[in-house]
C-alpha cells in the first residue's frame, strides 16, 4: 500500500502519541520525539516499524510526539494515520 | 470513557464499576470516529477487563457513523451494544445488523447482547415496543439529559420532571424482566445530592444507576446494597418460610406480619444482590 496524502492521529494527551505520516519515496523513516525516549525510545520506533510493515507500507515519513502511549494505542494510532493517507 | 481516550480506556477496568461504556458517540469528535474504533478494538485486544462488563455506545442509528461503529465494534463480542437515541425502529435495524455479523462471524445467534439507552419523548412512549422487538435488549438506559432536551425543559436536581419517563421504563422493563438502569447525576461535586438522586431511583425500581465519573461509583454501590439488618432479616424470613415448609404451612407468620410470596421474593433478591457484591 502507497501514502497518497499527508494525514495525522491521535493527540499530544497523557498516554496518548500524536502522530503525522507523510509520503516519502525513501522508505520508512520515523522522527520521534518521547517524554520516555530514554527507556523506551527504540520500543517505540519498533511498534511504529512493525505496524506499518504489517500494513504494507513500505515508504512513508512518520513524525510522532509521544505522550507516555503504550504498545496498542502507538499501533491505533498508525493504522488511523496510514488509513487516513491512502 | 471517551472511546478515544486511551489514559481513560486503560483505567477503566479499575475503578470498581460494574460495567464501563466505552463511548462512540458524544463523546468523541466527528472528525475522530474513525480512530476511536481503531483505538477500542486494540484497547479490548490488549488490556484486562476481567470482571467489568464492556458496552460499546455506538452512534445513534440515524447518524452516518452507526452502520461502521456496528461493523467494526460487533465483531469485538463486547458483552452488549448501547443504542443511543433508541426506538423500535432503531431496534429492529440494529438487531437484524448483529444477527449477519454473528452469522459472518461464526458466533451463536444471539451472543451480542444490546443495551437501549431510551433518551427522547418517542423513545420513553414506545419503550416497551422496543424491547419486545429484540430478545437481545435486555437493558433499558435512561438519558436524562437529552430527554429533557426533547421535551423542552430544564433539568433540575430533583429530577421531578422524569418521573413518568422513570416509572414507564421500570415498569416496562419489570413487565418485559430486562434490567432498567436510572440517568447519571451531573454534579460530580454533590455526595448528598447523588445519594438522594440514587435512592429515588432504587425506591421507583432502578436496578442499578450510571455514573459520569468515577467518584460516584462508592456512592451508588452504597444505596444499592443491603444493609446488614436488611440481610438479616432477609435470611430470617428464607429460615421461616423453609420451617413452615417442613411443617406443610402455605403461609406463615414473622414477627406477628404474615408473609407470602412478594415478601419472600424480596428476600431472596435481597440475599442474591448481596452474595453477588460479596457482603455474604
Amino acid at each position: 500500500m502507497t501514502i497518497n496524502k499527508p494525514a495525522k492521529a491521535g493527540t499530544l494527551e497523557s498516554n496518548d502519541i500524536y502522530v503525522m505520516i507523510m509520503p516519502s519515496d525513501e522508505g520508512v523513516n520515523i522522527e520521534l520525539e518521547s517524554i520516555v525516549e530514554d527507556q523506551f525510545g527504540d520500543d517505540i520506533r519498533e511498534v511504529i516499524k512493525s505496524k506499518l510493515s504489517e500494513m504494507g507500507i513500505t515508504s512513508v515519513l512518520v513524525k510522532a510526539t509521544d505522550k507516555g502511549a503504550l504498545d496498542y494505542t502507538i499501533r491505533a494510532r498508525i493504522e488511523a494515520a496510514v488509513t487516513r493517507g491512502l | 470513557m471517551p472511546g478515544n481516550n486511551p489514559g481513560m480506556l486503560q483505567t477503566a477496568p479499575v475503578f470498581g464499576a460494574d460495567s464501563v461504556i466505552l463511548d462512540l458517540e458524544d463523546a468523541v469528535a466527528i472528525t475522530e470516529k474513525d480512530s476511536a474504533r481503531i483505538l477500542i478494538r486494540e484497547a479490548l485486544k490488549s488490556n484486562d477487563y476481567t470482571g467489568v462488563e464492556v458496552v460499546i455506545r455506538i452512534n445513534p442509528m440515524s447518524t452516518p457513523f452507526a452502520h461502521d461503529d456496528i461493523d467494526a465494534m460487533a465483531r469485538l463480542k463486547p458483552d452488549a451494544i448501547l443504542l443511543p437515541k433508541a426506538t423500535p425502529e432503531d431496534m429492529k435495524e440494529l438487531d437484524k445488523m448483529l444477527d449477519r455479523i454473528e452469522k459472518e462471524e461464526g458466533m451463536e445467534p444471539g451472543t451480542i447482547k444490546v443495551h437501549a439507552l431510551v433518551e427522547t419523548a418517542y423513545g420513553v412512549e414506545t419503550v416497551y415496543e422496543t424491547i419486545k422487538v429484540s430478545t437481545r435488549c435486555e437493558a433499558v438506559l435512561l438519558g436524562g439529559e437529552d430527554l429533557a432536551a426533547d421535551l423542552a425543559i430544564k433539568r433540575s436536581k430533583d429530577s421531578e420532571e422524569l418521573f413518568y419517563a422513570r416509572t414507564k421504563i421500570v415498569n416496562a422493563c419489570r413487565a418485559l424482566k430486562i434490567a432498567s438502569i436510572d440517568t447519571p447525576f451531573t454534579d460530580t461535586n454533590d455526595y448528598e445530592g447523588l445519594k438522594a438522586d440514587t435512592e429515588k431511583a432504587k425506591k421507583l425500581g432502578f436496578g442499578g444507576k450510571l455514573s459520569i465519573n468515577p467518584r460516584q461509583i462508592d456512592m451508588i454501590h452504597q444505596v444499592y446494597s443491603p444493609t446488614e439488618a436488611e440481610i438479616q432479616h432477609a435470611r430470617r424470613v428464607m429460615y421461616a418460610k423453609d420451617e413452615a415448609e417442613k411443617e406443610g404451612l402455605g403461609v406463615f407468620s414473622l414477627d406477628g406480619k404474615m408473609v407470602d410470596l412478594p415478601i419472600i421474593n424480596r428476600a431472596q433478591n435481597t440475599l442474591d444482590v448481596a452474595k453477588l457484591i460479596g457482603l455474604i
